[in-house]
């Protein structure tokens, strides 16, 4: 299990926190004021946010303990818990060949990895055995277009591009097209980052989707939001502006490979069960991975993963 | 937030009494309240813990102004403490020296180095006509060396010519020798985003910067970042000695707890933020602003300054004993309304408060303005000596003389007569029946921290009569109509009926 590795050294810190945080609890009879305090630092440092650390505490609270608190033992409570939250978002992302092409809208704000997922999906795709196309929709950019060319090259898949500076939701348009005459099986639109507070950016998001439906009703089949792993509670608001103007049907987190927890995760998951899609773990094309909610709390809470039950 | 992070203050505080300085049991309370809302704002928990150790040594002991209530002392001091760490004094750029002056872009990937690079070099060359050039040390990202040289061609910046085979740390030398040969008088480097954990690109970074020797390291932060912040910052910080901070994408909607975290752990200024996607769009960092962001918070620390500043401690005394004692004539009436004035008038008062600004032109419109309280002012300074202690002798020849004498109508004269009647009625209630509490009320604030409560979401009409309530309820200093049923109706003819209007 490669990804988990590096999701497992990557998340290393967070995990050490996450538990050196709580070392004094270890061996108390019971859970009282002060161990609740280190619990809840704990879990806002790994960027879960006040409602979502709020509910856990209330759940170890409420649990009780036979003998001794063990480290082994709070650590299995709180990844319980966690499991819990994330197990019913883990859903991976299928295409479905009769579409011809399944459309994948990317969206999200600026920096947060979508021109990188795109290639990256571009490559699990080909590896999957589908004929995939690229849409180079991020106009605006200076040089979104020739990077997604270069994953274009790198992955061998066609990329269908135009002008810096025209027009998105033309630009999306024609792709359907194209990807339709060359049967392609999967289109994926890589989309402008935008702030989800500016209005009119996300009013010509809306623009981009209402004429891929002119072209293909039923498309996009997934409009999938790519968050950055080091992103703070901000995201309950990228998410919520997104889903309004795009309608979400799923989230890729990207660049979990660093020193970030990711743990927004868990606040999004109670938010919105939205599914998780994928996982960016590091920079080559192939290290994008299925999420995978018990694997994800095991290298958040340190520990082996537990077996399901 | 600021809301909640104010409502929970004030029920901190609502066993306060009238003591002079804020107890150590009073601040523990509130600070934890406090610290909850810093790590909302995404704040690190490192951070926040450090910054209320901080805070509480200010805070307890701290007198406790008259004019204020106590948790919105509390968040002045909180406002007061971030503006501090976020760094008080503004930080220029180090490049005047000997040209070329170099400037090293750091920070993780999508923070937006790239764009920054662009956006700083257009600044330099417009704001201080310097001729710069721009340098993509990138060799990770696609395309990211095409992104610079479109931006660099765009604001007709000085751009490297590219050559294959080269590693970034010769691309490097080559810049800093071009730059010199062709008398640039900055050069800007723009390295690969590189996660913290990354040895070897770090272990590259530090090479540059030994090679090159910048005069300014900056550290490229993305504002919506969370609890990582604290980790990136020092581990840049760490490696290469980072010289300032740049934040990025400040036009979201995040409140940036980033920007403590980072300023906090580097000790360096944040010298620019980013606040759009045009080339123009890099600012000057202003600490207040970013203070009141993170808190959440309109300008309600201005507010509780002037407040501070204009009621003399003195002249609260004297008033607070007259009414304590069920004294109230109009030359108290008349000291409230000029109190009121040195905060700057009721549109003063209002522009302050978190919310209102839109309000304010619907305001004037509505003819509520501070010249009707000088009309107000006017015709008590008509009234002889004795008749402001004795309203009772206004009878209608009174009236009509003062009207004449203020240049107003007989009407506008009732009305004020009206206003004080209304006020002393609750003077005395309060000072006779609630005694101490009732002074509190009055006295302690009141009205900025209620409000304040509006905060957020551009008032509507029942905002607006809520607000009314609550200076009703609650004691501006000094605001005529105070404590009749509908308050605005009274004193300030038109508020009232700028609600109605509103609503249809």
């Amino acid at each position: 299990m490669k990804w988990l590795s590096r999701l497992t050294a990557g998340l290393k810190s967070s995990s050490s926190k996450l538990t050196s945080g709580l070392s004094a609890l270890f061996g108390k009879e019971k859970i009282d004021a002060s161990s609740i305090e280190d619990i809840e630092d704990a879990l806002i440092s790994a960027d879960l946010g006040m409602p979502a650390t709020l509910a856990i505490i209330e759940a170890i609270k409420a649990h009780r303990w036979d003998g001794p608190v063990s480290e082994d033992g709070l650590r299995s409570v709180l990844a319980e818990q966690l499991t819990t939250i994330l197990t019913p978002v883990e859903a991976p992302l299928t295409i479905n060949t009769a579409h011809q092409p399944h459309v994948i809208l990317l969206v999200g704000v600026n920096g947060s990895g979508k021109t990188t997922t795109a290639g990256k999906l571009a490559a699990k795709f080909q590896r999957d055995g589908q004929s995939v196309m690229l849409a180079a929709a991020d106009t605006f950019r200076a040089a979104a277009i020739e990077q997604l060319a270069g994953w274009g090259a790198r992955t061998d898949t066609p990329v269908i591009s135009g002008e810096r500076g025209g027009d998105a939701a033309a630009l999306a348009f024609q792709a359907i097209e194209k990807a339709r005459s060359q049967n392609s099986d999967v289109l994926i639109i890589d989309t402008a980052g935008r702030l989800q507070n500016r209005v009119e950016l996300m009013d010509e998001l809306s623009k981009i989707i209402r004429v891929i439906k002119k072209q293909m009703p039923d498309a996009p089949h997934d409009t999938v939001i790519v968050l950055d792993g080091t992103v703070g509670q901000n995201a309950l608001a990228q998410v919520k502006a997104f889903e309004a103007h795009a309608g979400l049907t799923g989230m890729i987190i990207t660049k979990l490979d660093g020193t970030a927890k990711g743990g927004v995760l868990v606040a999004l998951a109670r938010e919105f069960s939205l599914p998780v899609h994928l996982i960016g773990v590091g920079e080559t094309a192939e290290d994008l991975d299925v999420f995978r909610a018990r694997e994800f709390v095991s290298a958040l809470v340190g520990g082996e993963p537990q077996e399901q039950e | 937030m600021f809301d909640s992070l104010k409502d929970r203050l004030q029920s901190v505080f609502s066993g306060l009494g009238k003591r002079g300085a804020l107890s150590e049991g009073d601040v523990d309370a509130a600070l934890r309240e406090v610290r909850l809302a810093l790590l909302e704002a995404d704040v690190a928990l490192p951070v926040v813990r450090q910054f209320m150790e901080r805070i509480r040594e200010k805070a307890v002991g701290a007198a406790v102004l008259k004019a204020v209530r106590p948790d919105q002392q509390v968040i002045k001091l909180v406002h007061d403490g971030l503006v501090d760490v976020l760094g008080g004094d503004a930080a220029p750029l180090r490049i005047d020296v000997t040209p070329p002056a170099v400037i090293l872009m750091a920070g993780l990937q999508g923070s937006g180095k790239t764009t920054t690079a662009g956006k700083l070099a257009l600044r330099l060359q417009t704001r201080q006509k310097k001729k710069v050039m721009l340098a993509s040390l990138d060799l990770v990202r696609p395309a990211a060396r095409e992104q610079l040289r479109a931006l660099g061609e765009q604001i007709e910046a000085g751009i490297l010519p590219e050559s294959d085979n080269e590693t970034a740390v010769q691309l490097a030398k080559r810049a800093l020798q071009a730059a010199s040969l062709q008398a640039y008088d900055v050069l800007i480097l723009d390295t690969a985003g590189r996660l913290s954990v990354d040895d070897a690109l770090m272990g590259e970074l530090a090479e540059i910067k030994s090679l090159t020797n910048p005069d300014e390291v900056l550290l490229v932060a993305d504002s919506l970042t969370g609890q990582d912040a604290v980790t990136t910052a020092k581990a840049f910080h760490d490696a290469v000695g980072v010289t300032g901070i740049v934040l990025t994408r400040l036009d979201g909607d995040a409140r940036g707890g980033a920007a403590l975290s980072m300023s906090q752990v580097t000790g360096c200024p944040i010298k620019l933020v980013g606040t759009g996607e045009k080339l123009e769009a890099l600012e000057e960092f202003d600490p207040a602003r970013m203070a009141g962001r993170i808190l959440d918070m309109g300008d309600v620390v201005a507010l509780v300054e002037k407040a501070a500043e204009a009621i003399e401690e003195e002249e609260a005394m004297r008033m607070a004993q007259r009414m304590a004692a069920g004294k109230f004539d109009m030359n108290d009436f008349l000291s409230q309304l000029r109190q009121l004035q040195k905060m700057g008038g009721l549109g003063g008062l209002l522009g302050m408060l978190p919310g209102i600004g839109k309000m304010k032109k619907q305001i004037a419109a509505a003819g509520i303005d501070d010249s009707m309280m000088k009309r107000q002012e006017a015709i008590i300074l008509s009234m002889s000596k004795k008749e402001r202690v004795q309203v009772g002798l206004l009878n209608a020849s009174r009236r009509k003389r003062i009207a004449a004498g203020s240049g107003t109508s007989v009407q506008d004269v009732n009305r004020v007569v009206k206003q004080y009647q209304d006020m002393a009625k609750m003077m005395k209630k309060m000072g006779g029946k609630a005694g101490a509490a009732g002074l509190k009320a009055l006295m302690g604030g009141g009205m900025p921290g209620n409000m304040g409560g509006m905060g957020g979401n551009a008032p509507s009409a029942a905002d607006m009569a809520k607000l009314s309530q609550k200076m009703g309820g609650g004691s501006m200093p000094g605001l005529p109509g105070l404590g009749s049923k509908s308050p605005f109706s009274g004193g300030l003819p038109g508020l009232g009926g700028f609600g109605g209007k509103k609503k249809k």
